[in-house]
């Protein structure tokens, strides 16, 4: 957006230009584009799913529909719209802040990233086929996404394989990038902290993602050509699936949340003029999360038979994370003391994070109780749970970061009227719909079913309106977007006040080519 | 800089292999772990020797339980002789199970076993067992399927009931794609 001057004008030329780019820039603003786009196509589906529980009993959609929405709204929201946000903002800041050039291998950076919107066509093209789309969850467990499992499963499990070989390969780009490409004399321990929890998590990505790929790939063998990996009857184990699935699904998480403790390790002190305390310790934290995330992924199965040893081991090992993340709360909110802070959009989401994540946290450490978990296992208490991490989390992290991010791309400042009155509506709006889903929950709903029992009407039925509220005051986010991209204040290099990185070095909008001969750290 | 470059994408693309490849072994891993602590309930499907070289131990006795459950509704009987018996360490027992295939056509099952509790799964010793083989019966046709089976000396001592519960699955399906 920044190069008019040297492109050849048309079409095809403007096309072509957005295809076969290599510009870390481009490719930064083509995943963070899809990726706006896929939040809404995954709302969509989350306002279809409220609107289905508004009421109780059989409406306007048919059970397996909804089934096959909320199958959907998980995959296209974690797949498309969450992690795709965080490569986007790794592929736009990586380099200002490293002071790299581009990032390391730029024309494997355009392939990930043009994988992606054909994977997402043939992961929703799946709903339109005959038999339905999938309708077992994201989760995808066997015998369901085997056994009973529509024929366009197949088409879901090529689209995963897909999606995985696009982040691995980002997550290849990101390591390569952060490893070899840093501005001479910036040292591991001198990195911003967001190329730290990015390096950390695209190592968990590497770690994670294969993993799921053989899954599903064991998944495809059991419905094609009669192996039983998930069997029984010829002597697999349904039960082999979770262990597999969650062997990726529990780092998987982690890969959503740890980006967004690097953006708000970035948000907090810009806007506390301080430095960030204890950053040591920060990057200790990062890394103590993301080992202890490959050990504890039998929590997601406490209620499915496993030996009571091994509950206790994933019990005490996912107490045991509460311990780095809350050193990082302790962390922001020491950043925070006597520091002069302002409250600017980014800050104000990254206040939120702190406040939301931290409930999100505590309910899953209840959730980590084993006794407790049989209790609240497949409630709706889950269900607020992990929104309230993934959309107060890393949803609240990727608006912090883009707003904070947003005067260096486009060099404009956004409206700031505008973005505290997004904020306001979305911090309202987010609670209202999410909180009493755990009391929902706490009374026993269960989730993942069409239908409930009349005493959840009330509940589901404010749920559904603040929903709906929470979706649309989105657009006034893209509306900002737009605005800032089209005009509006000028913003200087260093935008924000208390900022410090070399990102800030650079014009604002930065420059197609940035950092062609390396700056020089002190 | 390439160089190292090259060589950091080169690491990380072997670990992705090596990440990939390991969670195929974890069918085996997984299999073998099941099988030698009996976590899951599994039960070892290779017979055992054919007697005990030890005594019956009289003085103890334990109530083993049988359960015969059929997977989704598939349509043939399916219950053991007894639905417990007395028995003592050692000492070989055999209970037989019937089944009828109350369809139209042939069908092929498959029992697959489970102990409750698992503690009680390695101390389990079948000699024989119908669950060794699958069962192919035509249309109305009944048999009566024996598992011969003996608990060793080692057995905990707070276990008092074993149930042998199996699961019978339709492999009709599977069984036609494998002869084709």
């Amino acid at each position: 957006m920044t190069h008019a001057q040297m492109k050849p004008q048309g079409f095809i030329a403007w096309i072509s230009r957005w295809l076969f780019t290599t510009n870390h820039k481009d490719i930064g603003t083509l995943y963070l584009t899809f990726s706006l786009t896929m939040f809404f196509v995954g709302g969509i589906m989350a306002l279809i799913i409220r609107t289905k529980l508004a009421q109780p009993g059989e409406t306007w959609i048919a059970p397996n529909t909804y089934n096959e929405v909320v199958t959907l709204h998980g995959l296209v929201m974690i797949f498309g719209a969450i992690m795709p946000a965080f490569v986007g903002l790794a592929n736009w800041m990586l380099p200002l802040m490293l002071g790299a050039s581009d990032m390391a291998l730029p024309r494997l950076n355009n392939w990930s990233f043009w994988i992606l919107p054909f994977a997402m066509s043939i992961m929703l093209g799946s709903l339109f086929l005959p038999g339905g789309g999938p309708n077992f969850g994201w989760t995808m467990y066997a015998p369901l996404s085997t056994t009973f499992a529509p024929p366009s499963t197949d088409f879901l499990i090529v689209a995963i394989h897909l999606l995985g070989i696009s982040s691995i390969m980002g997550a290849i780009n990101i390591i390569a990038t952060v490893l070899n490409c840093r501005a001479p004399g910036m040292t591991v321990m001198k990195m911003p902290i967001f190329a730290w929890s990015w390096l950390v998590t695209a190592f968990l990505l590497i770690g994670a993602m294969p993993f799921l790929a053989g899954t599903v790939t064991m998944m495809l063998f059991d419905r094609n050509f009669g192996t039983s990996f998930f069997n029984a009857a010829g002597g697999g184990d349904p039960l082999l699936y979770q262990h597999a699935f969650w062997s990726f699904g529990h780092p998987e998480v982690y890969v959503m949340i740890l980006p967004g403790f690097g953006i708000i390790s970035e948000v907090i002190p810009a806007f506390s003029r301080k430095k960030l305390f204890g950053y040591n310790f920060m990057v200790y934290a990062i890394s103590a999360i993301a080992f202890l995330s490959f050990v504890v992924w039998g929590h997601h199965m406490f209620t499915t038979g496993i030996a009571l040893k091994a509950q206790l081991f994933f019990m005490y090992t996912t107490m045991l994370i509460a311990v780095p993340t809350g050193i990082k709360v302790f962390n922001w909110v020491a950043t925070m003391f006597r520091g002069a802070m302002t409250f600017e959009t980014p800050m104000l989401f990254a206040l939120a994070f702190i406040f939301l994540f931290t409930i999100g946290g505590f309910s899953g450490l209840m959730l980590a109780i084993v006794p407790a978990d049989i209790q609240y296992h497949h409630t709706y208490f889950v269900v607020a749970h992990f929104h309230y991490v993934l959309v107060a989390g890393a949803l609240f992290s990727i608006m912090s970061g883009v707003y904070f991010w947003l005067p260096k791309w486009t060099g404009h400042y956004y409206n700031e009227k505008l973005g505290k009155l997004h904020f306001w509506i979305s911090f309202i709006s987010i609670n209202a719909t999410f909180f009493p889903m755990h009391f929902l929950g706490l009374g026993g709903m269960p989730r993942r079913i069409a239908d409930y029992a009349l005493p959840y009407a009330h509940v589901n039925f404010f749920c559904s309106i603040w929903a709906f509220i929470f979706g649309i005051s989105q657009l006034l986010f893209v509306y900002n977007i737009y605005s800032s991209i089209r005009g509006g204040k000028k913003a200087p290099d260093r935008v924000w006040e208390g900022a410090t990185g070399l990102e800030w070095t650079v014009p604002s909008p930065a420059p197609y080519h940035t950092f062609a001969t390396p700056p020089k750290i002190a | 800089m390439e160089k190292d470059v090259r060589k950091t994408v080169a690491f990380l693309v072997i670990i992705s292999f090596l990440v990939f490849s390991f969670c195929f072994s974890l069918v085996p891993i997984y299999n073998s772990i099941c099988r030698t602590t009996g976590w899951t309930g599994k039960v070892n499907l290779t017979p055992a020797q054919q007697k005990g070289s030890l005594a019956p131990i009289l003085n103890r006795s334990l109530t083993m339980q049988f359960v015969a459950t059929n997977n989704q509704d598939l349509p043939w009987d399916f219950y053991p002789q007894k639905s417990s018996i007395e028995i003592h360490p050692e000492e070989n027992n055999r209970m037989l199970f019937y089944v009828k295939n109350k369809t139209q056509k042939t069908m092929t099952v498959q029992a697959i076993p489970s102990i409750t509790p698992w503690q009680a799964a390695k101390h389990l010793h079948k000699i024989e067992c119908f669950c060794f083989t699958q069962q192919t019966l035509k249309a109305g046709e009944s048999l009566a399927m024996p598992v011969v089976f003996r608990i060793d000396r080692d057995i905990p001592g707070d276990i008092k009931t074993i149930t042998l519960a199996y699961t019978l699955f339709d492999v009709t399906q599977q069984e036609k794609r494998k002869a084709q």
